[in-house]
C-alpha cells in the first residue's frame, strides 16, 4: 500500500495532531510547539484572561515574548504596557524574552526559535512569515492566544493548498516584495481564501531566507492562513549558522500527486518592479504606471521591508545618488542584529550620508505608532506590507507600497521611480 | 416577526485599520469604538444601535489580528455580521469573542438601512418587505458551541470546571 499523497500543509498539521493523515475541511485540534506574542497584543491582553481562568502558561519553554509595537514607549499608556509585559514575563518564568531587539517576525527566526516541521501560532497577522522555514505558523487574536497559552492547543480547519509557482529567475533590482505585490494585484486580498499558500519553483528555490520571509510575510495580504516554502539547503544553512540542526528537511514537501485547490504559475524573469497605490496592496501594477507621482516621504521599515537584505537592496541604489531636496527618508532597521551587521557592512553610513533619519528597531509608523506618523496629505512610498487608509498616520495621507530598491530610487528621484534607472547592483 | 435590526451595509475588503484605527489602539475601548469605521462612514459609531447588524461584501476584517476590530463593533451594539466572506483571523476573533459571523453568498441583496431579523442557528435572515428570507451558511456546531457560551473564555472556564469535577 502506498501512502496517501499529502501537501506540505497537511503533513505539518498531521504531525501537530499526532496523526498520519488529515483531510481538507475537517476541524482538528493541534498541539502547539511554540507561541509568540508581542507587546501590543500580548501580556496586556492575555494576562487578564489567564487570571480569570486561573491558569499559567502551559509550557514556559514554548512561549516567546517580543516587544516591538509600542517601543520606545512614547506615552504613559505605552510605558505601563511595557512594565506590565516585563512583570508578566518574570512572573511566568519565560526565558525567551526579546525586549526592544526588533520586530517580532524577524527576531523570532534570527534568535533561532523556528525550524522546519514546527506548528506555531503568533499573536500578529504577519505570523505567516514563519512559513519561510517550513513551519506551519499563523496569526491569531489575543483571546485565542490566551486559550493557547492556557491549553497548549488550538483548533483549525484543515486547509486546501494553493500552489504558487514562480519559474525562471528574477531580474536585477526585482525582489520578493515585487513578487508579492504582483500576486496581490493578480489574486486580490482574499486570493489566499484563508487556505495554505505554498510557494515553489526555481525562482523561489533561488531566494535567500530573508527574501522567503518577505514572501511568506505578505501571505497575510493575500488572505492565506499560512505561506509555506519547503525547506532546503538554504534553510538548513541559515539554521546551522544559529547552531540549529534543521533535521531531515526532505520530508517537508508536498507530494508530487497531492491534490491542490489551485495552481498558479508566474514567470519571474518578466516580472517588473511593482508598486501598490493607495489604499490597498491589491492596487498593484508595474512601477511605470506610477512614475510621475511625487513623494514627500520614503520609508524603509517593517518586518516586510527592513531586514538586512532589504537594507542592502536600498543601499545599493542610494549609493548612486543623492536624496531629492524635498524628500524625507526614514529608515527603521527591522532588528538590532540586522542593523549591527548593516553597520559593519557600511550600509548604515550610506543611509546616514544620504540624510536619512534612523528610527528605532521597531514597528514604528507601520503600526501607526510614534511621532514620525505621516501628517495631513503626506504622500509616502514605503517598504511596508499594508497601505490601508490612515494606517501610517493621517487619514488624508497616502501610501504607495514598493520594494526597498524602488523606495530608494524614489527617494533619489523625488517621485516614484524605477530602480532600474540606476543601473545594476554594486 | 419583529424586524428590529437595522442593516449597515459596507463594501468589500473592510479592513481592521478602519475598524480599529492604530492611533487609538492604546486607548480604552469606548474611545476606540467612537472611531470605528469613521474613515469610510463617519456617522456609523454615533448612529448604530444595540441589536443592529453589519452586512458587507467579501473579505470583511482584512488586515491585522487586532481583536479590537471585533470588540469595537460589539461595544457599539452590533449583534451579528453577515458578509460574503471574512478574513480568516477576524472570523476566528469574532467567534472567540462570541460575536456571530455568518457567510452569505447573497450578501449583495442586503440593502443599507433595511430592517431585518436574524435567526443565528439556522442562518435565516428575514428582511422587512422580502417574501423569502436570505439564507446564510449556518455556523459549524463546533464553533456555535463557543458562541453559545458567549466566547472562548467562558467556554474554557466551563471546560476547566468540568475537568476538575471529573
Ligand atoms: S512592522 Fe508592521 S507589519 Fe510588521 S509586525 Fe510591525 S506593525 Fe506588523
Amino acid at each position: 500500500m502506498t501512502a496517501k499523497p499529502l501537501t506540505l500543509a497537511q503533513k505539518l498539521i498531521a504531525k501537530a495532531c499526532g496523526r498520519e493523515v488529515v483531510n481538507p475541511s475537517e476541524i482538528v485540534i493541534a498541539r502547539v510547539d511554540l507561541a509568540m506574542v508581542h507587546d501590543s497584543g500580548g501580556p496586556r491582553r492575555v494576562k487578564p484572561i489567564l487570571d480569570r481562568l486561573g491558569r499559567k502558561v502551559w509550557d514556559r519553554a514554548r512561549v516567546v515574548v517580543i516587544t516591538d509595537h509600542l517601543v520606545p514607549a512614547a506615552d504613559d499608556q505605552s510605558r505601563a504596557i511595557q512594565t506590565l509585559t516585563r512583570d508578566w514575563v518574570a512572573s511566568e518564568g519565560i526565558d525567551a524574552f526579546h525586549d526592544q531587539m526588533g520586530i517580532c517576525h524577524v527576531v523570532l527566526p534570527e534568535q533561532g526559535h523556528l525550524k522546519p516541521g514546527m506548528f506555531v501560532v503568533g499573536g500578529d497577522s504577519h505570523s505567516p512569515t514563519g512559513g519561510a522555514f517550513g513551519a506551519y505558523m499563523f496569526g491569531i487574536g489575543a483571546t485565542e492566544m490566551a486559550g493557547v497559552l492556557a491549553t497548549g492547543e488550538i483548533w483549525l480547519k484543515v486547509p486546501e493548498t494553493i500552489l504558487i509557482e514562480w519559474i525562471g529567475r528574477l531580474s536585477e533590482m526585482v525582489s520578493a516584495k515585487d513578487m508579492m505585490l504582483r500576486l496581490c494585484g493578480e489574486l486580490g486580498l482574499d486570493g489566499g481564501k484563508y487556505q495554505a499558500v505554498e510557494y515553489a519553483g526555481s525562482a523561489i528555490s533561488a531566494l535567500s531566507m530573508q527574501e522567503r520571509m518577505t514572501l511568506a510575510n505578505m501571505t497575510a495580504e493575500l488572505g492565506g492562513q499560512v505561506g509555506l516554502v519547503a525547506p532546503d539547503n538554504i534553510t538548513a544553512d541559515y539554521l546551522h549558522e544559529r547552531g540549529i540542526d534543521a533535521g531531515d528537511t526532505g520530508q517537508w514537501r508536498t507530494d508530487a500527486d497531492a491534490p491542490v485547490m489551485a495552481r498558479h504559475t508566474f514567470d519571474a524573469g518578466s516580472l517588473e518592479p511593482q508598486v501598490a497605490a493607495p489604499h490597498s496592496p491589491a492596487n498593484a501594477g508595474p512601477v511605470g504606471n506610477y512614475e510621475s507621482i511625487p513623494v514627500d516621504v520614503a520609508y524603509i521599515g517593517a518586518c516586510t521591508g527592513a531586514k538586512l537584505e532589504d537594507l542592502r537592496m536600498a543601499a545599493s541604489v542610494l549609493r548612486k545618488g543623492r536624496l531629492a531636496p524635498n524628500v524625507k527618508l526614514m529608515v527603521a532597521p527591522a532588528s538590532r542584529h540586522d542593523q549591527k551587521t548593516a553597520a559593519e557592512e557600511g550600509i548604515m553610513s550610506v543611509f546616514e550620508n544620504a540624510g536619512a533619519e534612523i528610527l528605532p528597531n521597531a514597528c514604528g509608523i507601520c503600526a501607526g505608532y510614534g511621532s514620525s506618523r505621516l501628517g495631513e496629505n503626506i504622500r509616502c512610498i514605503s517598504t511596508t506590507a499594508r497601505n490601508f487608509r490612515g494606517r501610517m498616520g493621517a487619514a488624508s495621507s497616502s501610501v504607495y507600497l514598493a520594494s526597498p530598491y524602488t523606495v530608494a530610487a524614489s527617494a533619489i528621484a523625488g517621485r516614484i521611480a524605477d530602480p532600474r534607472e540606476f543601473g545594476g547592483s554594486m | 416577526m419583529v424586524m428590529s435590526a437595522r442593516i449597515w451595509k459596507f463594501g468589500d475588503d473592510i479592513d481592521t485599520d478602519v475598524l480599529a484605527p492604530g492611533r487609538y489602539m492604546t486607548a480604552p475601548i469606548a474611545t476606540l469604538a467612537a472611531h470605528c469605521l469613521e474613515n469610510v462612514r463617519p456617522e456609523f459609531a454615533a448612529s448604530v444601535k444595540q441589536g443592529d447588524i453589519v452586512a458587507a461584501g467579501a473579505n470583511f476584517g482584512a488586515g491585522s489580528s487586532r481583536e479590537q476590530a471585533v470588540e469595537a463593533l460589539k461595544y457599539l451594539g452590533v449583534v451579528a455580521i453577515v458578509a460574503k466572506s471574512f478574513a480568516g483571523i477576524f472570523y476566528r476573533n469574532a467567534i472567540n469573542l462570541g460575536l456571530p459571523v455568518l457567510e452569505c453568498a447573497e450578501a449583495d441583496l442586503l440593502a443599507d438601512g433595511s430592517m431585518a431579523s436574524l435567526d443565528i442557528g439556522s442562518g435565516k435572515l428575514q428582511i422587512a418587505g422580502h417574501a423569502e428570507p436570505v439564507e446564510c451558511t449556518p455556523i459549524p456546531d463546533f464553533l456555535m458551541a463557543i458562541i453559545a457560551d458567549g466566547g472562548l473564555v467562558t467556554h474554557l472556564e466551563k471546560r476547566f470546571a468540568g475537568e476538575t469535577a471529573s
